[in-house]
């Protein structure tokens, strides 16, 4: 069973972000790094970039198949995880650790309410069957 | 295909209860990974891992005309083998294109064993019925028998330790016995597709599905398509599909080795022979990156403005830390140590042209000293 913390909010396209005051971190769930096996690839924004809600930020890349990354919600990246772009394993390990993606800070923290819960992700992936 | 049309191996079932990852290849479910596909590649570089290869085709080929019908139909010297030899070998075309690749097992004087891709069983059946003789019987085997391979620096003793065959540690690389287990004999040979010490073995389901147990108890680890894929890559082993078809030649294959002209007649003979002498515009090469990111079959390969090739397989390679790719690139360009560009999905990714088996490096344990 793949680990779906309450403490974060989740993205249709399997993202989670974690906010700090108006600091959100940005990760790929445990079901999606299941889902693309060992990651061997990630390639992230530069610090500074302002992204938008939905906007692609970044690819992550499996030894089966490519994916991009969308950034659940619009601000300016403030920081991005080197260690997982020189240590991609550490996307499977730990998703919602030391996995993390990118930091930003929140334009718009109302975009936090139209993400879901862990109990409405769970029934997402829970219908996503046939992988 | 829908799934339920997949033909299964006899290891289907116990796949499925370790928690396989089952996909559709070349008409079979077979595993794709049990758990990591890394994993289980460094396990194989490391120890020992398993795989089930049900799916390869068997086909015995025997009768008084056996040997002159092969020797027509493939492209080696069959006359070179002695009984418990093999060797790799082609199907050619009239035009020199490649059918199959494949292995020829001489079982005794007028006794041949032949595994082939499963994705090519069929033709390559239809393909030497074509051209045998009446005194020879094409029989395929595939379904009533099973295949396992056993690969690792300690695969060779963990085999020979299940089937307590001492001797099978005395049998040189495409060697074989035919070992008592259980009352039948399980052809043991020392070959494999991941640039590793190990055997492949033959046998009936019954036996081999026994046999995988046996050695899994024993240490091996069960490895998926996948970590298959990724180590032939590193070893530089062509794919049939990706790296050879209808449409390459031996000789831009960098496979002439396995092409005996010499020998006299054979199908494809003169044909190869004229390539050969016209000179060939690409060649098959190893790239590496300068980047874990992993070229795919189909992405273009670059010198300057120039698209010089392309990638035919590609894999991240865990010996290498890096993305690593076999393809074709022009004749010129095809010496080591040239520096090239790949193009994955618009970014100009740097690359250095390498031979083929030096994509295969040992990890830094085995170098020292």
């Amino acid at each position: 069973m793949s680990k779906i913390p309450d403490n974060v909010r989740y993205s249709h396209t399997h993202e989670w972000v974690r906010c700090e005051g108006d600091i959100a971190t940005i990760g790929i769930t445990d079901h999606a790094q299941s889902e693309l096996g060992d990651i061997t690839y990630l390639d992230l924004p530069e610090v500074g970039r302002v992204l938008q809600r939905d906007e692609r930020f970044g690819e992550i890349e499996s030894v089966k198949a490519v994916s991009e990354l969308f950034s659940p919600v619009s601000g300016e990246v403030i920081e991005v995880n080197a260690g997982a772009v020189d240590a991609t394993e550490v996307i499977n390990e730990d998703p919602y650790g030391n996995g993390w993606m990118v930091r930003v800070r929140l334009q718009d923290p109302s975009e936090l309410d139209t993400l879901m819960s862990a109990e409405e992700y769970a029934r997402l992936i829970a219908g996503d069957g046939g992988h | 295909m829908a799934v339920s049309d997949l033909k299964r191996t006899p290891l289907y079932d116990v796949h499925l209860a370790a928690g396989a990852r089952m996909v559709p290849f070349a008409g079979w479910a077979m595993p794709v990974s049990y758990q990591s596909i890394l994993d289980e590649a460094r396990v194989v570089r490391q120890h020992a891992g398993i795989f089930d290869i049900s799916h390869m085709g068997r086909v015995c080929v025997e009768g008084a005309e056996s040997l002159p019908v092969l020797q027509r139909v493939t492209s080696n010297d069959v006359s070179r083998l002695a009984p418990g030899d093999a060797q790799y070998s082609l199907f050619l075309t009239p035009q020199g294109g490649i059918i199959d690749d494949i292995i020829v097992y001489r079982r005794r004087a007028q006794e041949f064993l032949l595994v082939v891709n499963a994705s090519n069983t069929e033709e390559d059946l239809r393909w030497i019925r074509e051209h045998t003789a009446q005194s020879v019987a094409v029989v395929d085997r595939t379904s009533e028998t099973a295949m396992v391979a056993v690969q690792g620096p300690h695969a060779p003793s963990l085999v020979a330790g299940v089937l307590e065959s001492p001797a099978l540690l005395d049998l040189g690389r495409f060697q074989f016995a035919e070992v008592e287990f259980r009352g039948t004999l399980i052809v043991c040979c020392r070959t494999g597709y991941t640039g590793e010490d190990g055997f492949e073995l033959i046998g009936p389901v019954q036996e081999v599905s026994s046999l995988w147990e046996r050695c899994i108890r024993a240490g091996a680890v069960p490895c998926g398509l996948g970590a298959r894929d990724t180590l032939r890559i590193e070893a530089g082993y062509p794919l049939y599909g990706h790296e050879i078809d209808t449409h390459t030649s031996p000789v831009e294959a960098g496979l002439m080795w396995v092409v005996k002209l010499e020998k006299g007649e054979f199908i494809g003979r003169d044909a190869v022979m004229q390539i050969r002498s016209e000179g060939v515009l690409r060649r098959l090469v190893g790239m590496l990156l300068d980047s874990r990111i992993q070229p795919r079959q189909g992405y273009t390969v670059h010198a300057g403005d120039a698209v010089v090739g392309s990638v035919t397989s590609g894999t991240f390679s865990p010996l290498r830390h890096c993305g690593i790719a076999m393809g074709y690139v022009a004749t010129p360009l095809a010496r080591p140590g040239t520096r090239v560009e790949i193009d994955i999905r618009g970014k100009r990714v740097p690359a250095r042209i390498v031979p083929k088996k030096n994509l295969l490096a040992p990890y830094p344990e085995h170098s020292e000293g």
